[in-house]
């Protein structure tokens, strides 16, 4: 069964672009990238699923049903961890949380105890006085305390430590064993390629490429250096050679293809070191972006 | 209406509320203890006022009014206390959608397993509960203070109740077109200075327009509709203006639920 289906979903602000005709579908028990640069769209895709905006055309459905007309209820089963931190004037943080749970059918005061205990959350402070990390914890407590089987994340490693960053990432595999789909939006492909299964590449608002994290990485490029004397007379007219780079007897490039016709080239000539590695997606992705 | 939206907006307001009140009774205090020595030296308070311009005595809603009966000199603090309440409730209504998105938590609500529908009317029926409750202190607080100063000079209790039951309308008026102002707005940079736009923008086309002799700014706005000193002389409402009023509550509420049930909430960046 798919979690999330989006069809055709189109947002414009005005005449400003939001995003154009993307659609996509995430099954039950994905954990689900969708990597962007700024201003690609990818708060516009959620903002949508939420009902926090309106499309313009298209729609998307959650757990089979439409997320405008069923809003409320669909909402009862995600939980959303937003970019921005937020809080209210003059609230301690175990009232928020509270205030969080009440909105839900289900018991949350357990969950929430656990969920504080694991980020080292202070709960008797007040929002107002905590560091910009310390309030992203307040965040990402309110948006699991309900244990639900959707999870929205919206850039949410910014001002996290790293330590807390892997706190937060085991956190989320855990949600994710038992049940839980995760819809995972960034822009550090680190942490996508790390976390997702799939990842959805969005580019200028609308859907670029829709792949397997391993068939991206592996099917696709190898990054080769080679080192060696006359390294100019290198001749790399071959397909599939991409990027090249040449410096101080070294030259650089990324190559999709056979990989003996790269290494019959090179043991032509008298090398003295030589790398081929994976791409990160980085990488990799700096060619979606050409 | 959800009830832990209400109790939270409750206390979000509770600060602003006891202000409020505070202030209000301490206004008419000061103020209607002043009332003996003026209402003994009655006669040169009205010839003096007699001696100044019409038009500033109408601004100042000054205009026939006899200072030396309890109620015409009440009618004096209670224009003050018709400003006060109206820039509260035009600060609530004002603040009661747009602080969710200046704030970031518009996010954090709207995330939550609600609809729009139920969100505007607990907050909106929270900040109601809020002004009726500074309404009721200054109700109370106006028959004390009357009580305590009038020094046996008679006064009319009905035209009394006249005047403080014009107060709730204000106060819906102010918040319910402030909330649809402010639904207009993409953003309310800021929330009392909007609302005191709102209110002293009112309070000046009602005052401007008796200078003026304009009949059609008395149709705009709810300072002329609930107009103290009318309301003192005629011991009755101006049933065609306050109309005005109860529709222009009426429309406001409808189109702020129109507005925010199709509202784009953006981020904001």
């Amino acid at each position: 069964m798919n979690i999330i289906e989006v069809e055709q979903l189109t947002k414009f602000y005005g005449k400003a672009r939001g995003i154009v005709d993307v659609s996509f579908s995430v099954g039950e028990g994905e954990i689900f990238g969708f990597i962007g640069p700024n201003g690609a769209g990818k708060s516009t895709t959620i903002r949508l699923f939420l009902s926090l905006i309106y499309p313009t055309t298209g729609k998307a459905r959650i757990f089979g049903k439409d997320c405008i007309a069923f809003g409320p209820e669909i909402r009862q089963e995600i939980g959303y961890l937003p970019s921005e931190v937020f809080y209210y004037e003059g609230m301690k943080v175990i009232d928020l949380l509270k205030y969080s749970g009440s909105f839900y059918k289900k018991e949350t005061t357990q969950r929430m105890y656990e969920l504080a205990e694991i980020m080292e959350l202070d709960l008797k402070r007040r929002i107002d006085d905590l560091s910009y990390g310390n309030k992203k914890k307040v965040g990402i407590v309110q948006g699991l305390l309900h244990q639900p089987r959707l999870i929205i994340l919206d850039e949410p490693t910014s001002g996290l430590d790293p330590l807390m960053q892997q706190k937060f990432f085991n956190l989320i595999r855990d949600e994710n064993k038992r049940g839980a789909t995760v819809f995972f939006s960034s822009h550090i492909l680190g942490e996508v390629q790390k976390m997702c299964s799939r990842v959805a590449v969005i580019k200028e608002g609308s859907i670029h490429k829709i792949e397997d994290i391993k068939t991206m990485r592996n099917e696709q490029y190898k990054k080769i250096m080679v080192s060696a004397q006359n390294v100019d007379q290198f001749a790399l007219n071959l397909d599939g050679v991409t990027n090249v780079e040449r410096d101080n007897g070294t030259v650089r490039f990324f190559f999709k293809g056979d990989i003996n016709q790269i290494t019959r080239i090179i043991s032509a000539h008298n090398v003295t070191d030589l790398t081929i590695e994976e791409p990160t997606l980085e990488e990799i992705f700096i060619h979606y972006y050409e | 209406m959800k009830m832990n939206i209400f109790l939270h907006e409750i206390r979000r307001h509770k600060q602003s509320i006891l202000t409020w009140s505070i202030s209000l009774i301490l206004l008419l205090f000061v103020f209607m203890a002043m009332f003996n020595s003026f209402a003994s030296e009655a006669e040169v308070l009205n010839q003096t006022l007699a001696q100044m311009p019409k038009e500033l005595l109408t601004a100042f809603g000054l205009d026939g009014v006899d200072m030396s009966t309890v109620l015409g000199f009440f009618s004096f603090v209670f224009l003050f206390c018709q400003i006060c309440l109206a820039v509260q409730a035009a600060s609530y209504g004002f603040g009661l959608v747009s602080v969710e998105e200046t704030d970031l938590t518009a996010d954090f609500l709207l995330a939550k397993p609600i609809g729009r529908g139920q969100i505007l009317t607990s907050k909106f029926l929270a900040a109601f509960t809020g002004l009726t409750l500074t309404n009721a202190v200054v109700w109370i607080g106006s028959f004390v203070v009357i009580e305590l100063f009038r020094d046996s000079r008679p006064y009319e209790t009905n035209t009394l109740l006249l005047l403080l039951i014009s107060l709730f309308f204000l106060q819906l008026f102010f918040l319910s077109f402030a909330i649809l102002l402010s639904l207009l707005m993409k953003r309310v940079r800021s929330v009392n200075t909007a609302a005191m736009a709102l209110a002293f923008g009112m309070y000046a086309l009602s005052a401007f327009g008796g200078m003026l002799g304009d009949e059609t700014f008395d149709l705009l706005t709810p300072f002329k509709h609930f107009d103290p000193n009318t309301i003192i002389s005629q011991q009755a409402y101006e049933l065609p203006l306050v109309m005005i009023s109860v529709v222009i509550i009426l429309l406001s509420v409808a189109g702020s639920y129109w507005l925010y049930l199709k509202r784009d909430i953006h981020s904001v960046n």
